[in-house]
């Protein structure tokens, strides 16, 4: 962590709990720890202990005693009730050490439990007597404890393993210590070299002892099936799982030589499958969206539930009166973040939080926190119209309803009718009075309705970022599941911006979240819809959060996905979700023009055909202008909705040129060649000779050229969208039109 | 979706009236703009006009609810007043009563309340009142019907009833499926 301490303030720990306990342990600990590992030892534990241990060094014990009377230690006691003092010291400190040595503590607690199994016992008598003294104080007291004594294992085993280098006797007490650590050595092996990061001396002579062990070795064949004989133990394929991501993350140095980074790739697959119950088809994908070390962290934190959170309903009560009313039943509880300002977490409560009298008037909603965000994204205003239309159970419909102040019109729609009862009982509930709850299929809404200023999609997904509420996620889940998920997420986006309005004065805006951390399911279907629709993605006013990825293994997003957040269970401690939020900036639907690709029908060719049949005119070649224009329009990223524009507006310079003016809108109307529809597009506004002549031409050629026609517009064009070429065409035409 | 006819809409009313008495007309004329009450399903649901124009976008059987729902006209059109009502009712109620702390959880189960959870209760309650519940830090519980009154309230002994039960906010998650 950094933390360098001045390594000529030598710090003096005293002898350890089983020393203290064991006459004369003093006397022989006092043997081998030296200063020097008294100085190894405190960059571990935090600074204020060793500034109160440098002075009670010498006399622990009268210190412990005249430190704790509240303790309630008889002198007598005190001799061998030492730990006290440790405590103590941890409990007083100033703040930030607190925080790192607790940080610490646990780290090591978690790594040397198995160790505490022999000191159980102690443990018991030691809380017994404190229990029996102070029992309010007897928790703690307990928990230090066993924090202390994990630590002060550690720098004791490693003067042990010193000693063993050294190879000097040791008494008794050590021996035991020793048997311990041996045990542990084993297990811990790769841990070890973690923990250590603060202290280079240190590091280098735990590395030293680790060389001498087993570095990390893939199972054999034979190995491999003594396993599919009889499984390993989880805590064995724990440890492996650990050393294998360690070997992976400095692969050219751990590496064992002659193995293929894929097999310790598939192992560590194998073995995370078994370990966190997994089928192998999440493992694969989650491995594509985690970096590995990430990746243990992000199952790890899908073993254990989020903490629960409330949101205050603004509409009945204020948050800083519903805490106190919670509290007074029993309840403890934060306020949730910076980021918001109804929300709260609460971490544990006497009373059942679903059921108390605030609960039921209304006051609060159990909500989880990653929740509130698209809602916070949204921001509906006062007096608009809005719609949820995945709306079960009625969260974010009644969030949105309290930021409106049960103003304007609220439309709940979902298409699940056992689910629409939670809606209408938390809508009661909560008293919110502006709200229409329907039951409809999404994709049907534009026909019902349409013209909304906001709209909400929580569409359903696969569920792969709440595995902590659902652990049957993990097994039940494959390529087809995801697939069809994706696919009615495409058709609910497409209606939902379908159903926005897009001259609203206040709004115009459509937040797309998932509950799901796929790419299929969540950038894949932004992209989409970005490609069949006129809008354009936002900032969603959220500074925190992961941003959305661009590009994905051999899919490339538009660039604006950037805009767009992923949170996660590790990192943000919320459930896996991901939000979107997208302006509609044109009521326009685009035609099959944009983003089908380049495709030529037979219908298309008899257009040709007939045009260059009509248009048999004397050839100017237009060609050589093209593909400077193509030149030109390489660099302008549009978005689609220009696309429409420049249909409507083709199709009107189509019309006044009045014999090929229908051929020439069809042409335009096609997803064919930029090049033959800049072609049609520039004869419109040049003379009728010159445009047939040219377009006579553009089209013979392109009939007999028409797969070059296509490679040379691919090489030409940046990202095969059809947009941005014909925009700049367009405005260079109407710019000549004016000239002319 | 269709206007309440006239008699029901004086059956509904009278129901009203036992509880929060001449002050119907503060819930149809209200300053925010004008309110009504229409009839969906055999269920009353109370909204404004603005909202009344979007709803009749939706079909009938795709609609599900609109505004606040009132109560529920039973098959011998007697009209029944639900928890969901509670918001218009509390602020508006004529007679109030309030319950112990110790009481409030029965109430919330669905049993009456008796003399000795009684805290206090409005002056001049005639017997078979139409009363609202409140807690004791003023948090509406729910509805019913004054035993007694206030007078016999006093006299009583503590284990006989006081308010009868029609209505609380434990119903929420005890009945949520009827809700509709």
């Amino acid at each position: 962590m950094g933390r360098k301490l001045d390594p000529t303030n030598t710090v003096k720990r005293g002898p350890g709990r089983k020393s203290r306990k064991q006459k004369g342990a003093e006397t022989e600990l006092a043997k081998f720890i030296t200063d020097g590992d008294y100085q190894i030892c405190s960059l571990i534990l935090s600074f204020c202990r060793a500034a109160k241990r440098v002075q009670k060094s010498k006399k622990p014990k009268a210190a412990a005693a005249e430190e704790e009377p509240k303790k309630g230690f008889t002198d007598e006691n005190s001799q061998w009730l030492k730990p006290a003092k440790r405590k103590r010291e941890g409990d007083e400190p100033e703040s930030d050490d607190s925080d790192e040595h607790w940080e610490e503590e646990e780290e090591e607690e978690e790594q040397t439990k198995q160790t505490k199994k022999g000191e159980d016992d102690d443990d018991d008598e030691m809380v017994d007597d404190y229990g029996a003294v102070d029992d309010s104080s007897g928790e703690e007291a307990a928990a230090a404890e066993e924090d202390s004594d994990g630590e002060e294992l550690l720098p004791i085993e490693r003067a042990a393993k010193k000693e063993k280098k050294k190879k000097e006797t040791m008494a008794q007490e050590s021996d035991d210590d020793d048997d311990d650590d041996d045990e542990e050595e084993d297990e811990d092996g790769g841990d070890k070299e973690k923990k250590s990061d603060a202290d280079s001396d240190e590091e280098d002579t735990v590395q030293a002892n680790m060389d001498e062990m087993d570095a990390f070795r893939l199972p054999d064949a034979e190995e491999c099936e003594k396993e599919s004989i009889i499984p390993l133990d989880l805590k064995t394929i724990y440890q492996r799982i650990k050393d294998n991501v360690d070997v992976l993350c400095n692969f050219s140095t751990k590496r064992e030589v002659g193995k293929e980074r894929s097999e310790y790739i598939s192992l560590l697959k194998k073995d995370l499958c078994t370990y966190y119950s997994y089928n192998n088809f999440l493992i694969e994908k989650l491995m594509d969206l985690f970096p590995l070390s990430e990746l243990v962290d992000f199952l790890e934190a899908n073993e254990i539930q989020r903490p629960v959170t409330i949101r205050t309903n603004t509409l009945k009560t204020r948050r800083r009166d519903l805490a106190q009313a919670l509290i007074n039943r029993g309840v403890n509880l934060d306020p949730l973040g910076k980021w918001s300002k109804v929300g709260l977490v609460i971490y544990d409560s006497s009373v059942p939080v679903g059921a108390t009298p605030e609960y039921l008037s209304g006051q609060y909603m159990l909500q989880g926190a990653s929740s509130f965000l698209p809602v916070m994204a949204l921001s509906p205003q006062e007096g608009e119209l809005v719609l949820d239309m995945s709306s079960a159970p009625g969260g974010k419909t009644t969030y949105i309803a309290q930021l409106m102040r049960n103003t304007g019109m609220i439309v709940a729609n979902d298409a699940n009718a056992d689910r629409l009862k939670s809606v209408v009982g938390n809508v009661h509930r909560l008293g919110v009075t502006n709200t229409v709850i329907c039951n409809y299929d999404g994709r049907q809404f534009p026909k019902v309705m349409s013209g909304f200023d906001r709209v909400l999609l929580d569409a359903p997904c696969s569920g792969t970022g709440v595995i902590a509420k659902d652990p049957a996620v993990k097994t039940s889940k494959d390529e087809a599941d995801i697939q069809r998920s994706a696919h009615l997420q495409k058709e609910l986006i497409l209606s939902a911006i379908d159903s926005v309005n897009a001259e609203s004065s206040s709004g115009g805006y459509l937040v797309y979240c998932t509950c799901s951390i796929m790419v299929e399911e969540n950038e894949w279907v932004v992209d989409y819809a970005l490609k069949k629709r006129n809008v354009k993605l936002v900032p969603i006013g959220l500074d925190f959060g992961k941003e959305g990825f661009t590009r994905f293994k051999e899919r490339r997003f538009h660039p604006t996905l950037r805009l767009t957040r992923r949170f996660y269970p590790h990192s943000h401690n919320m459930d896996g979700f991901f939000v979107a939020k997208f302006k509609k900036f044109s009521n326009v639907v685009p035609t099959a023009t944009a983003g089908k690709g380049n495709t030529f029908s037979h219908e298309h060719m008899q257009t040709f055909i007939m045009l260059v049949n009509m248009l048999n005119m004397n050839s100017s070649s237009k060609k050589k202008t093209v593909p400077g224009k193509a030149g030109d329009l390489k660099g302008k990223p549009q978005a689609n909705g220009t696309a429409a524009k420049k249909t409507a507006n083709i199709k009107k310079k189509g019309k006044r040129d009045s014999p090929a003016g229908p051929k020439k809108a069809k042409i335009a109307k096609m997803d064919g060649e930029t090049v033959q529809e800049a072609e049609a597009k520039k004869p419109a506004v040049k003379t009728a000779d010159d445009t047939k002549a040219s377009k006579a031409e553009k089209k013979e050629g392109s009939r007999f050229e028409k797969k070059q026609g296509k490679n040379r517009k691919a090489t030409t064009k940046a990202n095969g969208r059809m947009g941005k070429n014909k925009f700049r065409k367009l405005k260079n035409m109407l710019r000549k039109k004016g000239g002319e | 979706m269709r206007p309440l006819t006239d008699e029901e809409t004086k059956t509904m009313f009278e129901k009203l009236s036992k509880y929060i008495g001449d002050n119907i007309k503060l819930l149809v004329d209200r300053p925010d703009g004008s309110y009504c009450f229409r009839l969906h399903n055999d269920r009353v649901y109370y909204m404004s006009e603005k909202i009344l124009k979007l709803a009749t976008h939706i079909s009938r059987d795709k609609l599900v609810s609109v505004g606040t729902c009132f109560g529920k006209f039973t098959k011998t059109i007697k009209f029944r007043l639900h928890i969901t009502a509670l918001d218009f009712l509390a602020p508006y109620a004529k007679f109030k009563v309030w319950v112990k702390s110790g009481a409030e959880q029965s109430f919330l189960y669905g049993n009456h309340v008796l003399k000795a959870g009684l805290g206090r209760i409005t002056e001049n309650t005639m017997q078979y009142q139409g009363v609202v519940v409140y807690s004791m830090t003023d948090v509406p519980l729910g509805f019913g019907v004054a035993a007694k009154s206030t007078l016999e309230c006093r006299q009583v002994d503590p284990m006989s009833i006081v308010v009868f039960h029609q209505a609380d906010v434990g119903e929420f998650i005890r009945n949520e499926d009827t809700l509709t």
